[in-house]
């Protein structure tokens, strides 16, 4: 069984062809991450698989429905938490989650009955009468959150869940994805933090100019695409040194910034080097998922 | 909702008790009673207009209120048909009060004047769908100016609201029996002074084609910018 496949999509806008055929699967119970650069085409996939645009090709099922056909019904037992919050200014806290709730057509007396217990899981016990004014980012997030569950759904999409929060914040929202994993709830994540996908994620797939370039768990990519040591170099005359010597003593020396990255598989001579050069600092580390991601979707900035 | 009804009642008693004075009995009826009717309409027209552009540009583009709605078991379809609705409600409720500040003046002859209700949801419709339209167009709140310097405040002039539209040149009463507001007067005037309007249907039949044909319009354009 799986809850949502899709197989062949495409979508384009005009000339720009967004998503370029993509395969996906999501079978129940899994955390699954979609990673990749700003404009990879991470929302679009998700809103084509919410049925709220349309593939020009290929085929999405959702809970085995086809959409975006029969999204209405699918969505039904779907939550979904939007990149940018768009909780309703003009209600309070505990009226944003009923409000929402009746959106699905759930009696209100359910919906009174699930709101204490979703405003416990959002940390916002106290806050059920505050205006949504009031909150901070990570509140607004939570609750967001909380909203995506009024309707108990099976599948939980997040487009970005952490982007612009601080690290307790983040930590706070991990620790709520993790407890509702530990549920039996299924979780489509789209992100850019690596350490996000690393810890939440069971599979993943990297997506980059609107294909999946690579899928697998977290592990298997860093094992398939990436040596498992890195040394990171900076300071003056690291760049002078890693034309000199790191290339030389490393299988493979990139450069992003003014840090040089050496990767292989012993990096025993090349830490012995740099032992002997105090002008540079360096940092020796086991290899881990934004190498890989790094590694397959260039070093060069996107806008 | 102050906004809404302070508006049209300033305009009402205004120019009915200051200019109504030098214009004794000169439509047939008192100028307040003709500007009451006139103020009905007008208000209903403001209000749908208002609600729909700057209240549901609001809630399309600033607030992203329909995105997270669609992520709910409902279309935009559906949000659309709920916009129209509620803009439309929300104008009656306007088109009631200055009804009932009229009937408190003494303006409002009969009974027949309850008839005036469905006029007024059906005129609201109509000014909402078309309201839809430009909101599914405007790239910012500014846009909207441009619709009530070049659409709401000609056809307040054009359609009946302050004076007949016989005072016209032909061209422009010509121009005038196409746009919305005027069947809204047509219908309004004369159910508030016990007459049943003239060609009352037809008036029906143009306001329901203004409200079904630009409700159609506003779901392609906001499809269009929604769901591409």
């Amino acid at each position: 069984m799986t809850y949502l496949s899709v197989h062949g999509v495409r979508k384009s806008y005009g000339e720009h062809e967004v998503v370029a055929g993509i395969d996906l699967e999501l079978k129940p119970g899994e955390c699954f991450g979609l990673l990749g650069p700003n404009g990879a085409g991470k929302t679009t996939t998700l809103r084509l698989c919410l049925g709220l645009t349309e593939p020009d090709a290929g085929t999405i099922r959702m809970f085995d429905l086809p959409v975006p056909v029969e999204a209405r019904q699918a969505r039904a037992r779907a939550g979904v938490v939007p990149q940018i919050d768009n909780l309703d200014p003009d209600f309070t806290v505990a009226e944003n989650l009923l409000v929402y709730g009746r959106y699905f057509g759930l009696a209100d007396a359910l919906l009174y009955a699930r709101i204490p217990s979703l405003l416990e899981f959002a940390g916002l016990a106290n806050r059920g009468d505050d205006n949504i004014k009031a909150l901070s980012g990570g509140m607004k997030r939570r609750l967001t959150l909380a909203r995506a569950l009024i309707n108990d759904p099976d599948l939980i999409f997040l487009d970005e869940p952490t982007t612009g929060l601080d690290p307790q914040a983040r930590h706070l929202i991990w620790e709520r994805l993790r407890n509702l994993l530990s549920q039996g709830k299924t979780i489509f994540l789209t992100t850019h933090f690596m350490d996000e996908a690393e810890r939440l994620c069971h599979r993943l797939a990297i997506m980059d100019h609107g294909r999946v370039i690579v899928s697998g768990s977290p592990r298997e990519l860093v094992r398939a695409h990436i040596e498992p040591q890195v040394v990171e170099i900076f300071g003056d005359g690291a760049e002078a040194w890693a034309t000199a010597q790191g290339s030389r003593l490393s299988e493979r020396c990139e450069r992003t910034g003014e840090t040089v990255f050496c990767y292989a598989h012993n990096v025993d001579a090349l830490l012995h080097d740099l032992e002997q050069r105090p002008e540079l600092h360096y940092l020796h580390r086991s290899a881990n998922l934004e190498d890989v991601f790094l590694r397959l979707t260039g070093r060069d900035l996107r806008d | 909702m102050l906004g809404n009804l302070a508006d049209p009642m300033i305009y009402m008693l205004g120019f009915g008790y200051g200019l109504g004075h030098m214009l004794p009995d000169a439509f047939g009826t008192s100028y307040i009673a003709f500007i009451a009717a006139g103020t009905v309409c007008s208000s209903i027209m403001m209000s749908a207009s208002f609600e729909a552009m700057y209240s549901g540009f609001s809630r399309m583009h600033m607030q992203k209120t329909w995105d997270a709605i669609m992520n709910a078991p409902i279309s935009l379809d559906d949000i659309l048909i709920a916009e129209t609705t509620w803009a439309a409600s929300k104008s009656l409720l306007s088109g009631c009060a200055v009804l009932l500040v009229a009937a408190a003046l003494g303006l409002v002859k009969s009974w027949l004047a309850v008839w005036t209700i469905p006029v007024m949801l059906l005129t609201g419709l109509a000014f909402a769908g078309m309201g839809l339209v430009v909101t599914a167009l405007a790239p910012s709140y500014d846009f909207f100016m441009y619709y009530f310097t070049l659409v709401i405040t000609p056809m307040m002039m054009m359609c009946g609201v302050f004076f007949p539209t016989d005072q016209w040149p032909q061209a422009l009463q010509q121009v005038a029996a196409l746009l919305p507001l005027t069947h809204a007067v047509a219908l309004v005037r004369p159910l508030m002074n016990d007459t049943v309007p003239v060609a009352w249907g037809m008036h029906l039949a143009m306001l329901a084609l203004f409200a079904i044909i630009s409700f159609q319009i506003a779901l392609a354009f906001t499809r269009r910018r929604l769901l591409k």
